[in-house]
């Protein structure tokens, strides 16, 4: 594998809630991204997945605090970074889209202005030169009729249109990464498919790498390279794509691959449910954060469950889990084919 | 049948209970209720706290400066000026409360309907309170006074009608939203009649803006009041309200200031300690301030 | 004679203005609901699919009446729903529920949760006054919650234990019908999968028969009888699940399909839909309003709106090319 474009190691973040309460958003993660790549990061609401792309850029408001951890960037030490580096980093090197396009927009400036404002800040080239440009950006997008569709002002466009300038806006100065947090979860599932499509042509075509911050599996299995499975503000599981579709060795990832209806399954029966909700992570607790919901951990009966944190496991070339349970049975499985 | 966490299930304290809770918690909230507090106990127990009779004249005592036997001074005729703030209190709580349920009564009942009411009815009542809010609020108290002739009544009256435009509008405004939720579009999926629906849903929902509204408007409405007597169109002589006395001893501001620092200090604290209710009451019932 | 069926839709329109004069009459209106029929027989499940804006929420809610149509009638239970005193409608309204998308949102902030399915018993003086709260923690357990449930405030639950107090508002008056809006849109995976079992449960053991809004094809594929796709305002394809999700007829039904994101690994290289941008719902194309993005247009398309025409027992469609094709 080629070197990391982006590297965290042991980030933590937090809210303080009050005066002796906090909300473990992140609680220590390791992740890297490498240059050209697509990484789907998967979790559900509250898993901390959209905390952690936000600690990434250095980006969290207070009360939020990012209290641990490195973060590199081509070798760079993002937390060590003055206030004007910073921006001047987030601008050139990173871009970010969100989930609702049109609230990222100006809805006072038309969209021309605002696809060559970034061109205008950081590269020096006149503005006729930069609304030029911009049309040309809103073509690659797939934008129709971009000469006329730079003169618009954000309300007079679709939900997915909106979103296409978002992404032709963040990729202006052809970033090196690309933060996309749940950028289709807002569209229309026709209009969907046709946003993967662009974003993943255009990451492949720029070389840009992108985090793809999402809640939809099927998203990932669409277009990423490597995935990484949040629940309670750590990653349980993280490898390539394919094994973990399909091999899947968590048991939330084996439940929330389970849980989601799919086209074409036999109807009617039950589906596999995930018991029980996610833990309050303004309460510590000792063990895995799965283990109250957790199935195998019922079966197997392990007391460590209750008792530590499962380091990382590896069970196939860049798979890695955090289960005690997952590791144990398949050594297990190991020593009988062998 | 589906899981349930067996977390333990402890009762929620009552909402009164939680709401104490919160407003004791609040800074803001218990100064100003403090405040309120010590008035309407002065109001109730003045004969007693009064050490003498607020309307006795006393011409040898005549404008004395404070001393150990009337500790907030007299006036011009030698009344004491402690027992008349004290009664004053009266006189200050009856404002509030009468001004204050005029405008809240009328205004809510017009918010409502305008809210809840036909489209028509919304315009009517609209457009009245669009014409009596270009009406300079002053002017219009000054109109009604001028009709009904000065007294402590007509001001109230006249200024708790010129308060009614700002309930309507608040009321309606917050009836909008609230109609819009999910829950009343539910009670009406369980046949709910719209009466039902709008006292027995709407209604509730837009009591917290209302008293909010209402901590923030009497204070104004006591000093518009007070206002009207300093112009000698409230309160009559010889009452003990602190606007008139103001009126009474502006003439001896220099010889005697602290029969002006009296009645201007207790309406200053009365009218703060209401304000800062209001604030606290506005971060105390906003639902997102945490249980 | 046949038995009529439970719930009988014929011709409905609604309509939303778009433009209000300056004394707040409607100048100009668009189509949420154009001319929509349809039968549900007792016990049964119709999924409603279609995109946002397409009007499967507004069909929903004005079947409860909830919502005034331009034209058309809404027969249940043997009676038109918009011709009611106000009486016969609230007697009415017991046996035709729903279920919100936002759980956060479909209850009282100032209610307990049981203060809030209580009041279901209350408007509808059902059970005597002293048996109500004994039922209403006899429901909440029948949606897999526990009686003490009932003393919370809807702040203090999460999103899937509201949603199930959200079906047990509903289920407390023992309807006949439930419209559920997009039930389970608001919920992660893994909470949804809990509360599609449990509705799976509750409509078997009630004999319920449900309308299934959702955007979400898997979902109504998992749940759902028969389907009906809608597209502007119209339902373009109707048919038993099976048959639309293994035979889709209709170009837009197509497309929908295949545009699902499948975890499916061995899916990954299938291509997506191009589909052009929606048309803006003002000025819908004359004739079929697919054929502005629909891969099979033809000039008919153009001059003459397609109706729903039986391609095979309980397979409607409306579109030119798919019956011209068969």
């Amino acid at each position: 594998m080629s070197k990391a474009l982006l590297a965290i190691q042991g980030v933590k973040t937090e809210f303080r809630l009050g005066r002796a309460r906090a909300l473990q958003a992140v609680q220590g993660v390791d992740l890297s991204i490498s240059a050209g790549e697509i990484v789907g990061l998967v979790g559900e609401s509250g898993s901390g997945k959209s905390v952690l792309a936000l600690s990434m850029l250095r980006l969290v408001q207070p009360p939020g605090q990012i209290t641990d951890g490195h973060i590199l960037f081509d070798g760079e030490d993002v937390m060590q970074m003055s206030a004007r580096a910073l921006s001047a980093w987030r601008g050139r090197d990173v871009g970010m889209i969100f989930q609702q396009p049109q609230s990222c927009l100006n809805p006072v400036k038309r969209i021309g202005w605002q696809v060559a404002e970034p061109l205008l800040r950081h590269e020096k080239i006149g503005r006729k030169a930069a609304w030029a440009a911009a049309i040309d950006l809103l073509r690659a997008v797939g934008i129709p009729a971009p000469e006329e569709k730079v003169l618009a002002y954000p309300h007079e466009l679709s939900g997915g249109q909106a979103q296409r300038v978002m992404i032709a806006i963040a990729l202006a100065l052809k970033p090196r990464l690309l933060i996309a947090d749940e950028p289709t979860t807002a569209l229309d599932v026709t209009i969907q498919a046709q946003i993967l499509e662009l974003l993943s042509e255009r990451c492949r075509t720029l070389g840009t790498s992108l985090l793809l911050v999402t809640h939809d599996l099927g998203v990932v299995a669409r277009i990423a390279d490597r995935v990484a499975v949040m629940y309670a503000g750590r990653i349980v599981e993280e490898g390539p794509v394919e094994a973990m579709l399909t091999a899947p060795s968590h048991p939330y990832t084996k439940g929330l691959i389970a849980a989601a209806p799919q086209l074409g399954q036999a109807q009617g029966g039950r589906l596999k449910d995930i018991p029980g909700a996610i833990p309050d992570l303004s309460r510590p607790y000792a063990g895995c954060a799965f283990a109250p919901r957790c199935e195998l951990r019922q079966s197997l009966s392990l007391k460590a469950c209750d008792n530590a944190q499962p380091a990382p496991t590896t069970v196939g070339s860049a798979h890695t889990v955090r289960c005690f349970g997952a590791a144990g049975s398949i050594q297990s499985e190991m020593r009988v084919t062998s | 049948m589906s899981l349930v966490l067996d977390e333990p299930i402890m009762a929620t304290p009552p909402r009164w209970r939680m709401f104490l809770l919160r407003l004791l918690r609040n800074r803001s909230a218990l100064v100003g209720g403090t405040i309120l507090l010590l008035l309407v106990l002065s109001a109730l127990f003045a004969p007693l706290l009064a050490p003498y009779d607020p309307f006795k004249v006393n011409p040898i005592q005549r404008l004395r400066p404070p001393s150990w036997d009337h500790f907030m001074g007299t006036d011009e005729v030698g009344r004491d000026l402690f027992s008349r703030l004290i009664f004053g209190t009266r006189y200050f709580l009856l404002i509030c409360v009468v001004t204050a349920s005029i405008s809240a009564s009328i205004g809510t009942l017009l918010g409502l309907l305008a809210g809840a009411g036909s489209r028509f009815v919304e315009n009517l009542i609209m457009r009245v309170i669009d014409v009596m809010l270009a009406f300079p609020y002053i002017l219009m108290v000054l109109v009604v006074v001028a009709i009904l002739g000065p007294s402590l009544w007509t001001g109230m009256v006249s200024i708790g009608i010129a308060g009614i435009p700002g309930y309507a509008r608040l009321v309606r405004s917050a009836v909008l939203t609230v109609r819009r939720e999910d829950y009343v579009l539910s009670a009406r999926a369980l046949g709910a009649s719209e009466s039902e629906i709008l006292f027995g849903t709407i209604l509730p929902n837009v009591v917290s803006p209302l008293i909010v509204y209402l901590a923030f408007s009497m204070p104004l409405a006591a000093l518009v009041t007070s206002s009207l007597s300093f112009i000698g169109l409230g309160t009559q002589p010889p009452a003990p309200e602190w606007g008139a006395m103001l009126v009474n001893s502006r003439t001896y501001l220099f010889s005697a200031w602290w029969a002006v620092a009296g009645p201007g200090m207790a309406l200053f604290i009365s009218i703060f300690g209401l304000n800062i209710l209001g604030n606290g009451l506005r971060d105390v019932l906003d639902p997102r301030s945490g249980r | 004679m046949t038995i009529p069926p439970l719930l009988d839709v014929r011709n409905l329109k609604v309509r939303y203005p778009i433009k209000t004069g300056l004394f707040g009459k409607p100048v100009d209106s668009i189509a949420a609901v154009d001319d929509v029929s349809f039968t549900l027989e007792r016990g049964e499940t119709l999924g409603l699919v279609g995109e946002s804006g397409c009007g499967k929420s507004t069909l929903g809610r004005t079947i409860l009446a909830l919502q005034q149509p331009a034209g058309g009638a809404v027969m249940f239970r043997n009676q038109d729903v918009f011709c009611l005193s106000p009486g016969e409608r609230k007697h009415q309204r017991r046996f035709a529920q729903m279920i919100f998308q936002n759980p956060r949102s479909c209850f009282d902030p100032r209610r307990t949760l049981g203060a809030s399915v209580r009041m279901a018993l209350d408007i509808q003086e059902m059970l005597a006054p002293s048996e109500r709260d004994a039922a209403v923690a006899e429901i909440f357990r029948k949606v897999g919650l526990r009686p003490e449930h009932r003393l919370r405030y809807p702040h203090e639950l999460s999103g899937g234990q509201l949603q199930r107090v959200g079906i047990a508002r509903a289920l407390i008056l023992k309807p006949d019908l439930i419209v559920c809006d997009e039930p389970v849109s608001a919920l992660d995976v893994s909470v949804q999968a809990q509360i599609l079992n449990l509705l799976n449960d509750l409509r078997q053991e009630f004999g319920l028969a449900l309308i299934f809004v959702s955007h979400n094809l898997a979902v109504v594929e998992y749940i759902a009888d028969r389907v009906a796709v809608m597209y502007y305002g119209r339902i373009v394809e109707l048919a038993p699940t099976h048959q639309l999700f293994n035979n889709p007829r209709h170009p837009y039904t197509k497309a929908l399909l295949s545009a699902v994101p499948s975890i499916d690994f061995t899916r990954r290289h299938e291509p997506m839909p191009k589909l052009g941008d929606p048309p803006n719902p003002a000025r819908l194309p004359s004739g079929c309003r697919f054929r502005s993005r629909c891969p099979m247009a033809m000039p008919r398309c153009a001059e003459e709106d397609p109706a729903m025409t039986a391609l095979a027992a309980g397979h409607d469609v409306a579109c030119h090319a798919a019956l011209t094709a068969s």
